[in-house]
C-alpha cells in the first residue's frame, strides 16, 4: 500500500500543510527541529491511533489549537480509502472514512499500516520490559484490528481490579478475608489476559525466524539473534483455555501477596520478551551496534510479517541512518528498497545511501517544499 | 471568581454529569439573562422533582409513588425479573414491548475505580425479593461493558446456588456501551435469544 496524499491541520507544527506522494522512496531532508518528524509522526499515529514519542496526545496538537486533524489518502492495490482522525486531547478521537464519520475511531484501525523506524526505537533493546510489550501489542493491532478492544479491555480490567487491590491492602489484610468480587475480576482478568496472552505467543513464534533472518542480513559477522518470552505464568502453549486456567491458578497463589502489595502481579502485563545474542541477553550485554542491528531487525520482522498477511505496508525511517555506520546502512538499504513506499528523513542527505534515491521534499520555516 | 451567588450557581451545576466549567459559566450566564418567569418554572420543577419523586420501594426504579407502575400491574409475570443498573435501562426495555416480567434496578454497577463495591448496589434488596421462592428467573440485563459484565458474573455466582434460571442477554448489544444506545429491535432480539449464563 501506500499513502498518495497527507493533510495535516493544526498537527504538531504544523497548522495546516497538504502533500501529494507517489509510491518508491520519498525523502524529507531538513535541520533538526524543523519538523520532519512530525510529519511522519502522523501517519505513524494513524496506523497505531498513539504516538511512537509521547504517551498522551496533548503534545500532538499544535500549541495554541483545540485539536488536532490528520487526513491521508491510502491506495491499496486499486482501492483509495480517504482516512481521517481527529485528536482531541482529553476527549475521545473522532474518526471519518471517506468523509463518513464512523462510530468508533477504533473502526479505522488497520486501513493504514505502517512500520515506523525511529531512533527511540533503541529502547526496544536497552529499554524496559514496557518497551518490547508494546512493541508486541502495537503489531498485534496492526495485524488484527480487534486487538484494539482486547488490549483495551484488558487495561480496563487491570484498572478495576488494582483499584480494588489497592482499597484491599488499606483496609489492611487480614481483616475480613478478600474482597467479595475479587474473584470476579480474577475471573475476567483471566479471560481478557489468556486472549492477550494467546495472541502474543502466536505472534512471538511468528516472529522468531524473521528477526534471526534480518538480524543476520543486517549483521552478518555477529552472533545470530533470538528471543524468548517470559510469561508470569508456565504455560507456554497459545491455546486459550489453558492459558486462562493456568491465569487463575497462578492469580490464586499470588493472592495474599497481592492483597498485601495492592497491585495485580500475575498477567500479560508483567511478561518479557527477553532478547538474546548468542548465549547472552542483548540488554546489558549488547554493544550500541549490536543493539541497533537488533531494533532494526525487530522492526524488519514485523514488516516482513504484515507483508506476508497481505499488503505491503509503508516504511518510516525516521532518522535512522545517521545512528549507523557505513555497512548497516547499506544493508538496510538493500532491504527496504523493494518496498511499495518509503519515506525517509535526514538532516544530512549524504547519510542516506544513493540506492534510495527518489522524490525529495525540503522540510523548513514551517514549509514542506517538494524539489524538482 | 465570580461575586458570591453566581459563582455558587456555577458551581453547583459544574457538578452535574456531563458539565464541565466552561459549560458551567456559559449555562449560568444564560440563566441571569433568562426570563424571569423560565427560571422560576425551572427551580420549581427542581423543587418538585426532588419532593414529588420517589424510587420504588420493590424495584427501585422512579416512581410517582411508594411502588412504581410497573411493580402495581397485576398483569406483570411476577415469575421472572429482569435486572438492569438504572432506570432509564427500564424505560429502553419497555420501549421493546419484548418483555412481561418485572425489574430490579441495581444504582449502578460495579467498579472498584469509582469506589462502587456489591454493598453500594440494592443487592441485599433483590436478595429479599427472591426470597419467598416465587420468582424462577433472573434475566441479568446490565450493560455490555466490562463493569456490567463484572456485576453479572458476580450475581450470576450468588444466584445460581439458590437454583434459579440466571441468563443474560444475548450478545449483539454494541460491546463497551450502555444498554440504552441500543435500538429497540436489537434490544428486543437480545432478549429473545438471551442464555444460560454459566460461572
Ligand atoms: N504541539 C506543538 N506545537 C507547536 N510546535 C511543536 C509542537 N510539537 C512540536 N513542535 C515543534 O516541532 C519541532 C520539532 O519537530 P520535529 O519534527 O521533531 O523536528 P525534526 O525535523 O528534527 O524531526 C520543534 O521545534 C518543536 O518546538
Ligand atoms: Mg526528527
Ligand atoms: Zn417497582
Amino acid at each position: 500500500m501506500h499513502v498518495a496524499h497527507l493533510a495535516l491541520a493544526d498537527f504538531r507544527s504544523y497548522d495546516s500543510v497538504e502533500l501529494a506522494f507517489e509510491p518508491g522512496v520519498t525523502t524529507f531532508v531538513g535541520d533538526n527541529g524543523q519538523g520532519k518528524t512530525n510529519l511522519v509522526e502522523s501517519l505513524g499515529y494513524l496506523t497505531a491511533h498513539g504516538s511512537h514519542r509521547v504517551a498522551t496526545d496533548a503534545p500532538l496538537v499544535r500549541h495554541g489549537a483545540a485539536r488536532a486533524i490528520i487526513r491521508a489518502a491510502v491506495v491499496r492495490g486499486d482501492r483509495r480509502a480517504l482516512v481521517e482522525l481527529e485528536i482531541n486531547p482529553g476527549r475521545a478521537n473522532r474518526a471519518r472514512l471517506n468523509r463518513s464519520p464512523v462510530p468508533r475511531p477504533r473502526d479505522v484501525v488497520g486501513l493504514l499500516r505502517t512500520v515506523l523506524f525511529a531512533p527511540e526505537d533503541l529502547a526496544l533493546v536497552k529499554g524496559d520490559p514496557g518497551e518490547r510489550r508494546r512493541f508486541l501489542d502495537d503489531l498485534l493491532v496492526t495485524r488484527a484490528p480487534r486487538f484494539a478492544g482486547v488490549r483495551a479491555d484488558y487495561e480496563r480490567v487491570l484498572k478495576q481490579r488494582n483499584a480494588l487491590l489497592r482499597s484491599a491492602a488499606q483496609l489492611g489484610r487480614g481483616r475480613g478475608g478478600p474482597p467479595a468480587t475479587l474473584d470476579v475480576w480474577d475471573a475476567h482478568l483471566s479471560r481478557c489476559g489468556a486472549e492477550l496472552l494467546a495472541a502474543r505467543l502466536e505472534l512471538v513464534a511468528a516472529l522468531r525466524p524473521l528477526v534471526a533472518k534480518a538480524y543476520a542480513a543486517l549483521a552478518p559477522s555477529s552472533g545470530s539473534a533470538d528471543f524468548d518470552y517470559r510469561g508470569s505464568i508456565e504455560e507456554t502453549s497459545p491455546d486459550r483455555a489453558m492459558l486462562e486456567a493456568a491465569l487463575l491458578a497462578g492469580l490464586e497463589n499470588a493472592r495474599r501477596n497481592e492483597l498485601e502489595r495492592g497491585i495485580t502481579l500475575v498477567g500479560p502485563h508483567r511478561d518479557e520478551l527477553a532478547l538474546r545474542l548468542g548465549e547472552l541477553p542483548a540488554r546489558g550485554y549488547a554493544s550500541h551496534g549490536e543493539s541497533w542491528s537488533f531494533a532494526l531487525a525487530l522492526r524488519l520482522a514485523a514488516y516482513d510479517l504484515l507483508r506476508i498477511d497481505g499488503g505491503d505496508p509503508v516504511l518510516i525511517l525516521d532518522d535512522v541512518f545517521a545512528e549507523l555506520d557505513a555497512e548497516r546502512r547499506a544493508h538496510l538499504a538493500e532491504l527496504v528498497g523493494p518496498a511499495e513506499q518509503v519515506l525517509i528523513t535526514a538532516a544530512v542527505p549524504a547519510d542516506v545511501p544513493g540506492s534510495l534515491a527518489g522524490a525529495r521534499f525540503d522540510v523548513g520555516d514551517g514549509r514542506v517544499n517538494r524539489v524538482r | 471568581m465570580y461575586e458570591g451567588v453566581v459563582q455558587s450557581l456555577i458551581d453547583e451545576l459544574g457538578l452535574l454529569p456531563g458539565v464541565g466549567p466552561k459549560s458551567a459559566q456559559r449555562i449560568a450566564f444564560h440563566i441571569l439573562s433568562a426570563d424571569p418567569a423560565d427560571v422560576r418554572r425551572l427551580a420549581q420543577v427542581l423543587t418538585e422533582i426532588k419532593d414529588k419523586v420517589h424510587f420504588c420501594r420493590i424495584c427501585g426504579n422512579v416512581a410517582a409513588e411508594e411502588e412504581c407502575r410497573i411493580c402495581r400491574d397485576a398483569r406483570r409475570d411476577p415469575q421472572v425479573i429482569c435486572v438492569v443498573e438504572e432506570s432509564k435501562d427500564v424505560v429502553a426495555i419497555e420501549k421493546t414491548r419484548e418483555f412481561r416480567g418485572r425489574y430490579h434496578v441495581l444504582g449502578g454497577a460495579i467498579s472498584p475505580i469509582e469506589g462502587v463495591g456489591p454493598d453500594d448496589l440494592r443487592i441485599k434488596e433483590l436478595m429479599k425479593r427472591l426470597a419467598d421462592g416465587e420468582v424462577t428467573e433472573v434475566i441479568l440485563a446490565t450493560d455490555p461493558n466490562l463493569e456490567g459484565e463484572a456485576t453479572a458474573t458476580y450475581l450470576a455466582r450468588l444466584l445460581k446456588p439458590m437454583g434459579l434460571k440466571v441468563t443474560r442477554l444475548a450478545s449483539g448489544l454494541p460491546v463497551g456501551g450502555d444498554l440504552e444506545y441500543a435500538d429497540e429491535v436489537t434490544l428486543g432480539r437480545a432478549f429473545e435469544g438471551r442464555r444460560l449464563l454459566d460461572v
